[in-house]
């Protein structure tokens, strides 16, 4: 059975039919080629397929791709600027080395890019909490930890005083 | 591809039940957290689902004025967690949400789903346990309302007649006023782990007496439980080490835990006597008592 549904990707709207036994994963990478969201477990358990649907981080393997119509799905390919300029996020991750493999760091990208966008504050113990949906088999988690961390740390102010850091 | 065979989506409650009520096949679908684990395994094949996800209103938290506690199926476990009014008033449920899966998985798991799926080790059951809440089931023939305890007929088997959908719970107040109440749950990992036992334990104290005690287990027999004899004991004890030591013991004799690759009944049984103890410790405090050394 196919069903015709209007979605954006990345701040693209697009429309297509879909088969209703089509997972969300399946539509992503196969149809639309957005290959930045993995097929780890397809149980829900190891988090390498997580796309952000509306800002939530949710497993993209157990959403039926019928469930999309109408949101706004953000993918790793989406994160960057358009010009090729890594997030605040992603810069952090490549400046902790919270990268091996790199299969985990989409979805760990994008969680953090959550919690960035959410303005709260979280407590190292809460952010362990939060990206406890995230299997890597590479790093160990404490380079992600700080990667994280420091994705949520406010801006450092900038400016010709050259009073760095100060506010 | 999920093995489905098909579709359809209701707009509203009454159009969910007038579907439900035509096609006797049809299979619930709420968050899917769980619907289309069992797809995958083979458990449900050429499923034709019903999906209920778009009905918002049946995802609403919130407080009658007579005090009742209203928590709509479709209530996601992050949701449960960062509402206001469940932290304020049954913090024990904020906790049991928050431990459930991890945060992607409580962005779309629901409530009502956790529930009617069956499972002994529902994170979310002992603390409903505990509140003795009751659910609202509704179909083509009317509504009726379900004491948690009533919904459970065995493992993965509830209460859910042909054409029933669960459309809320219910929590009165003298449930949950007044009470102190925890959840712990004991797993292997600290997260997105299913629990090798779930604790919850609600208590009122006045002065230096226990004046009610509320025990929900999970995973301790094969469906979630309630620690009758303990709580009938515990009714009116001074609160002391030995007191607790007694419940921690009398709680065991009302499960029926069983060995599993998780663990052995005996070792369950252990954890039984010591986290009774331990969460009603924790209780205690927070319904207002001292704190037990
Ligand atoms: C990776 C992973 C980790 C998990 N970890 C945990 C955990 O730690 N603790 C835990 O308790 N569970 C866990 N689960 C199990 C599952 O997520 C929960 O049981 C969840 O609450 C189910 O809710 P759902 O909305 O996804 O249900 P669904 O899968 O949509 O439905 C479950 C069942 O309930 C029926 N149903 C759903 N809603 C209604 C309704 N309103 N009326 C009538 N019938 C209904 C469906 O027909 C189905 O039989 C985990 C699952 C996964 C995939
Ligand atoms: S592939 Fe989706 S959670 Fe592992
Ligand atoms: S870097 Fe390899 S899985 Fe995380």
């Amino acid at each position: 059975m196919l069903k015709k549904i209007s979605f954006t990707v990345n701040g693209k709207a697009l429309s297509l039919e879909i088969d209703i036994r089509e997972s969300l994963l399946e539509v992503l990478r196969t149809r639309l080629g957005f290959t930045g969201v993995k097929k780890g477990c397809g149980v829900g358990e190891c988090g390498a397929c997580t796309v952000l649907i509306d800002g939530t981080p949710i497993d993209s393997c157990i959403y039926l791709a019928v469930w999309a119509e109408g949101k706004s799905i953000t993918t790793i390919e989406g994160v960057a600027s358009k010009d090729g300029e890594l997030s605040k996020v992603q810069q952090a991750f490549v400046e902790e080395g919270a990268i091996q493999c790199g299969f985990c760091t989409p979805g760990l990208v994008l969680t953090t890019t959550a919690l960035a966008e959410s303005g709260k504050e979280y407590t190292r113990e809460e952010l362990k909490r939060e990206l406890s949906g995230h299997f890597c088999r590479c790093t160990g988690y404490n380079n992600i930890l700080k990667a994280a961390e420091k994705s949520l740390k406010p801006e450092e102010h900038q400016c010709a005083c050259g009073h760095h850091g100060e506010k | 591809m999920y093995n489905i065979k098909g579709y359809l989506d209701a707009c509203t409650v009454s159009e969910a039940i007038e579907l439900l009520a035509q096609n006797p096949n049809l299979r619930i679908i709420a968050g899917g957290t769980d619907v289309l684990i069992k797809m995958q395994h083979g458990q449900f094949q050429e499923a034709e689902l019903l999906s209920i996800r778009t009905l918002e209103s049946m995802a609403d938290i919130k407080k009658l004025e007579d005090g009742t506690m209203i928590i709509g199926a479709l209530a996601t476990f992050s949701q449960i967690f960062n509402d206001p009014i469940i932290q304020a008033e049954i913090p024990a449920l904020a906790e049991a949400a928050v431990s459930m899966g991890g945060p992607q998985i409580r962005n779309i798991a629901t409530i009502g789903g956790n529930i009617c799926n069956g499972a002994t080790s529902a994170d979310s059951a002992s603390t409903l346990f505990a509140l003795n809440a009751s659910l609202r089931l509704e179909s083509k023939t009317g509504a009726r309302l379900v004491p948690i305890r009533e919904f459970y007929l065995g493992p993965g088997k509830v209460d859910l007649k042909p054409g029933e959908i669960l459309t809320e719970f219910r929590v009165a107040p003298e449930d949950y006023r007044g009470f102190g109440g925890h959840y712990i749950k004991f797993a292997a990992r600290k997260a997105m782990d299913i629990a090798t036992l779930g604790v919850s334990v609600m208590c009122k104290v006045a002065a230096k007496t226990l004046t009610e005690v509320r025990i929900g287990l999970g995973v301790a027999g094969p469906t979630p439980l309630r620690c009758v004899e303990a709580e009938e004991f515990a009714k009116g004890q001074e609160i002391s080490k030995d007191t607790l030591a007694q419940i921690g013991k009398l709680a065991v004799k009302s499960t029926n835990a069983r060995t599993s690759w998780r663990a052995s009944k005996e070792y369950r049984e252990h954890l039984v006597e010591e986290l009774v103890q331990r969460a009603l410790k924790t209780a205690i405090v927070r319904a207002g008592g001292e704190e037990l050394a």
